[in-house]
């Protein structure tokens, strides 16, 4: 379903709010306590809590233009994961709390834990929210942090359909910047877009920008409890993406697009801090390697079209 | 960019023609070894092709007015996906089912269509495609086969064309030729004839390949007195049919599936040789996932087919990654293999393995190569 009605007026308040400025700003340490209040005022938070619970009541597949266009403009509070929080938590009858939700689904880094009030962890039918006691990688600008001692292996496959959306968005963010450049930057007496060399990147970073969009879009689609084949799909799809896309970005911005004044890195360090987060490719190869191999006799071309079907055995 | 590419459903009534079509399949595929049904859609055997047009699983998308089944592009994924997941030997029916149909309903006169559709659609007019040239490749517009008009409004073709899909076994070929104006007129008057192979003057010379097949050849044309109704179209207007036509040719889920005989026989053997381990399972998680994600965009491009679009680029860029994968797929798994040597492998998953990664090459050669598939994409983006 399309909700023009509801997604422009959030694409409008990124547009005005987490400009590149802003949000290298707040990646630089400004407070982002107003950034927060507008995305908590602006009731976009609960666009994923059901309609009975004083939520919009959206799909994951109706919300999921929202996560992509928080991916592309690389917003750096966790909204998308607060967005999931607030809905696993009501559902699960507990009252969210105010104020940023991470989520940490292993060991590793947490993406923008460190500017979240909380982290969620359990299991999607009875996750857990505790407060958010994170340690700074030390990066620059960074805003990811290690919250020990947590377990939510049960949150990943959600975590991971969340980083596929964001990747998704950033990709097609990046792609519109990518060839624009390529379409102004002269070198030899005209634009770099008209050497072939160059065109034939761009073709493959389109490429990638379009499966990440698809592959992102099949794990959207089981819902708040994806399938782990679902989640897998997703995730390593945009995974091999994320780094493809982002050394392509890089390739044909030239030096500009290193320098920390230019948009592009906002956007190409989020895709390798979410590349890596929830699993990156090779992890989510290996639980759908598990899941093929337990139906070996079966045909891939079958297995990949059953997976679309749920257990009431309508396709999903 | 590319936004109307989005995931698409096929429609329970055509998910539901798969168990009478796997029926008809199986019974074809039975006896015959897996490195022969790696040919893919290289297969041939006519006998098949008019079991699945008497069964009417050919002439899908052409109306039920011209003998066909008035289905449309999302029938025909079903269909070729069955097909080629079973490795059946479609190569018979294949170009006339895919492309020449769909071309001859879209500007063929009515006496083409009611002569040529009705025998598609029963398997029984086999077509190829002239296009390539001995100086003409990917740069097509350089085709030099000349038709001269005349006088009794007839045509008088010389030339050449050569990698010709099964002209040796085709009854006709739609050929690209030059009606007016000469090579440097580049895409201007170039037209679509449709020539019967059995007239005098035609000579057929097959080429074999390095695997030992002979799917395609080099077609002469010595004087060769084409009738005035083989026009297809307008005069001079070949071009834009021919770029119209590939879009047909370009998104099918043959771009996607040409290597996934091997694939599965190669999950069978992991199977049955009980190996599981971390690495292995990786590969095998990987390539399903790219298949998973590849049949999603293929699907996703047969929708804009079902929409009455043209998706030219989105089908070249679905193409390339397609293509790219079906290629990975016999690299990769010849190195999974191999990595295992005390691991017996039987002779006939050698010979698959060895069948695929021999011919792969033309999986980005045919059709439209990686670098022009690449160039129509990055005209899309607006970059030429």
């Amino acid at each position: 379903m399309d909700l023009p009605e509801l997604i422009d007026p959030f694409a409008r308040m990124l547009d005005a709010m987490c400009t590149p400025d802003a949000v290298r700003a707040v990646e630089g340490g400004r407070d982002a306590a107003a950034m927060w209040d507008a995305f908590a005022e602006s009731g976009f938070l609960d666009a994923l809590v059901a309609e009975e619970a004083g939520g919009a009541g959206l799909s994951l597949v109706e919300a999921a233009p929202l996560l992509a266009l928080i991916g592309a403009r690389a917003v750096p509070l966790p909204v998308g994961e607060t967005l999931l929080g607030r809905a696993l938590l009501t559902r699960a009858g507990q009252a969210p709390p105010d104020g940023p939700i991470a989520l940490a689904t292993g060991a590793g880094a947490v993406p923008l834990a460190m500017a979240a009030d909380y982290v969620l962890s359990g299991t999607p039918e009875a996750p857990t929210v505790s407060s958010c006691a994170a340690t700074a990688t030390g990066l620059f600008h960074d805003l990811d942090g290690f919250v020990p001692d947590l377990e939510g292996t049960a949150l990943r496959q959600l975590g991971a359909v969340l980083r596929a959306q964001l990747i998704a968005g950033a990709a097609s963010r990046i792609l519109e910047m990518t060839v624009a450049y390529a379409n102004e930057r002269l070198q030899f007496g005209k634009p770099i877009g008209k050497q072939q060399a160059v065109q034939q990147q761009l073709a493959v970073l389109a490429e990638q920008a379009v499966a990440a969009r698809i592959a992102a879009a099949v794990g959207v689609r089981g819902g708040l409890l994806p399938t782990l084949h679902d989640a897998a799909v997703a995730k390593h799809a945009t995974s091999v993406a994320a780094a493809e896309i982002a050394a392509i970005a890089h390739a044909v911005h030239g030096a500009i697009g290193i320098s920390e004044e230019y948009e592009l890195q906002l956007l190409t360090r989020r895709l390798h801090v979410w590349r890596l987060a929830d699993g990156s490719e090779s992890y989510w190869a290996g639980v759908l390697g598990e899941l093929r191999i337990a139906r070996a006799t079966e045909r891939t071309a079958d297995f990949i079209r059953l997976a679309n079907v749920d257990v009431t055995g309508a396709p999903a | 960019m590319f936004e109307t590419l989005v995931l698409s459903r096929l429609p329970a009534e055509d998910e539901a023609l798969r168990p009478r079509l796997r029926a008809l399949i199986d019974e074809s595929v039975a006896a015959m070894p897996l490195d022969r049904r790696a040919r893919s859609w290289q297969g041939f055997d006519a006998a098949f092709s008019r079991a699945l047009g008497q069964a009417g699983f050919l002439g899908l998308s052409l109306p039920e007015e011209y003998g066909g089944v008035g289905r449309g592009p999302f029938t025909r994924f079903v269909v070729v996906e069955e097909l080629l997941s079973a490795g059946a030997p479609v190569a018979a029916h294949w170009i006339a089912d895919r492309q020449s149909g769909p071309l001859i309903l879209r500007f063929g006169t009515e006496q083409q269509r009611q002569f040529y559709l009705p025998r598609i659609s029963r398997g029984e007019a086999l077509f190829c495609i002239g296009m390539s040239e001995p100086g003409s490749g990917s740069d097509l517009a350089s085709v030099r086969t000349r038709a001269e008009r005349r006088p009794d409004g007839g045509w008088l073709l010389n030339g050449q064309k050569i990698w010709t899909t099964n002209a040796a076994h085709s009854d006709y070929m739609i050929a690209l030729v030059r009606t007016s104006g000469s090579a440097a007129d580049r895409q201007r008057g170039l037209s679509q004839l449709i020539v019967d192979l059995k007239l005098p003057g035609v000579s057929i010379r097959p080429i074999v390949d390095l695997t030992g097949d002979a799917h395609f050849a080099e077609v002469f044309f010595s004087d060769v007195e084409v009738p005035a109704e083989a026009l297809i179209g307008e005069e001079g207007r070949g071009w834009s049919q021919v770029t119209a036509e590939l879009a047909f040719e370009r998104s099918g889920p043959e771009r996607i599936y040409s290597s996934v005989v091997l694939l599965d026989v190669w999950v069978r053997h992991l199977d049955a040789v009980g190996r599981k381990d971390a690495a292995t399972l990786r590969l095998l998680g990987a390539l399903t996932a790219r298949q998973a994600v590849l049949r999603e965009m293929s699907l996703a491009v047969t929708a804009r087919l079902v929409a009455g679009e043209s998706p030219v680029v989105e089908a070249s860029l679905t193409k390339d990654l397609g293509t790219g994968f079906e290629q990975d797929v016999p690299r990769l798994i010849g190195d999974d293999l191999a990595a295992h040597p005390d691991e017996p492998i039987d002779a006939e998953l050698y010979r698959t393995l060895l069948y695929v990664s021999l011919i792969a090459p033309s999986f980005s050669l045919r059709g439209g190569t990686r670098e022009i598939l690449r160039g129509i994409v990055a005209r899309g983006l607006g970059l030429r």
